[in-house]
């Protein structure tokens, strides 16, 4: 399975008192929690809590507002909305892709575990909903990082699909990876700690919260 | 990065990839100018270089906005900027890719224009020579332009708008170029020139244009 990632207990994922903003508007502040090898986080709240916004904080694509994130160099695989897959490409040119930018041979193995291999020849355009999901997830098995975070990994997947996907998030963390998710549907991973962001929606400065970026720039 | 340079090229080549649309429109360019000029061979040999130079950078123009606006928009570009390359070489390789698949046909296909336009013999050379050195530019000022306008809906307008001015001194030397070389005088000057802001744009707006997406994808 995924027998490459790396299993030093050392490996970890921490974050203390982050504060994020989207559109210039802070949505989450004072949030902290520690992620260990073998374990995984499942990242809940109501829409607009900002789940998308603190996972993009921490893969990087966005600087956080304050607070800080210890994890360790080069080990976060990042699976957005969007699957990032090239319609013209088939299924198996789309993973080769990213195994040659990971620098990993394992679009074979990815293939079997998320069940893709009767659609290796397929283009992308061609795939269903589910299927594209699926060959999006494949990507994180070629990366071959320990540290997952992921978007609404289920979306547009049938039961047994997600039931699949459980199963490969089960064996990256028995294999030592870490995950963190970010979702509304139960996964059936039982073992998951839950992370509910409620309580740490930010407070509007006039509660006493921390001004935005937005209110900065005009004051 | 090679992969990257791979996955480009294959997808320019695949339905829909717009490989060929530079071209057939320069050819476009080439064949309708005569029609509207008239037939006269001196007319045409004396404005043939900068027909072909703005009929090139025309056409380099028409493919810009899909540099990074399809990686965006199916959420690659998210993905490649947390993948293990630095986004400095990914925009670099995506020029690089634009180049081979907009500017180097071009060059090779402008002497068959030329002939159309009744360039002067001793011009074709140069021509060669001129597009070879400055299309590379409009590539890589062109990947600057479409990093700018990465997140924005319809920014093919805008982009060119604030690409065509960074042109301009490309397309002043290279004219210079072919316009000397055609009249058979020294271009060593204008040459050097075009090679100069080549040289220069490669290495330095590489580094903008990441900067610029870093921003645009936050």
């Amino acid at each position: 399975m995924s027998a490459g990632a790396p299993s030093g207990s050392a490996l970890a994922l921490g974050v203390t008192d982050l504060a994020c903003a989207r559109g210039g508007l802070t949505v989450l502040e004072g949030v902290s929690f520690t992620l260990r090898a073998g374990h995984a986080l499942i990242l809940r709240g109501p829409n607009g809590i900002g789940k998308t916004t603190i996972l993009r904080t921490l893969v990087g694509l966005q600087p956080a507002l304050a607070g800080s994130v210890s994890l360790p160099a080069e080990a976060m695989a990042y699976a957005a909305h969007a699957d990032g897959l090239k319609a013209t490409l088939t299924v198996a040119e789309n993973l080769g892709f990213w195994a040659a930018v990971y620098g990993t041979d394992r679009v074979e193995d990815a293939l079997h575990q998320m069940n893709l291999v009767e659609l290796r020849a397929r283009q992308a355009a061609n795939l269903s909903a589910g299927q594209k999901r699926r060959l999006g997830l494949a990507r994180l098995l070629v990366t071959g990082r320990p540290i997952w975070v992921l978007d609404e990994p289920t979306i547009s997947l049938d039961a047994a699909s997600v039931a699949l996907f459980a199963g490969v998030v089960r064996a990256h963390l028995a294999a030592g990876g870490l995950a963190l998710i970010a979702t509304h549907i139960d996964l059936g991973l039982d073992e998951a700690e839950v992370l509910d962001l409620a309580p740490y929606r930010a407070k509007s400065p006039a509660e006493g919260g921390m001004a935005s970026a937005f209110d900065e720039a005009f004051q | 990065m090679i992969a990257l340079l791979i996955r480009d090229l294959r997808l320019a080549m695949r339905a829909g990839g717009g490989f060929g649309l530079g071209l057939s429109f320069f050819l476009l360019v080439a064949v309708l100018v005569p029609l509207g000029v008239g037939p006269e061979g001196a007319t045409l040999a004396k404005i043939a270089p900068g027909i072909l130079w703005v009929g090139a950078l025309l056409a380099c123009l028409l493919s810009l906005d899909r540099i990074f606006a399809l990686d965006f928009e199916d959420g690659s570009l998210d993905l490649l900027a947390t993948a293990p390359i630095p986004l400095e070489g990914v925009v670099a390789i995506k020029a690089f890719a634009h180049w081979l698949v907009t500017g180097l046909p071009l060059t090779l296909v402008a002497p068959v224009l030329g002939l159309l336009l009744n360039l002067p013999g001793a011009g074709y050379g140069w021509l060669v020579a001129s597009l070879a050195l400055g299309t590379p530019a409009l590539s890589v000022i062109g990947a600057f332009g479409a990093a700018l306008t990465v997140g924005l809906k319809r920014g093919g307008l805008l982009l060119s708008l604030l690409v065509l001015p960074l042109y301009v001194p490309t397309l002043i030397f290279g004219a210079e170029v072919v316009k000397r070389g055609a009249l058979g005088l020294a271009v060593s000057t204008p040459l050097l020139l075009l090679a100069g802001i080549t040289a220069g744009v490669a290495a330095l707006l590489p580094f903008a244009s990441a900067a610029a997406i870093r921003v645009n994808l936050r």
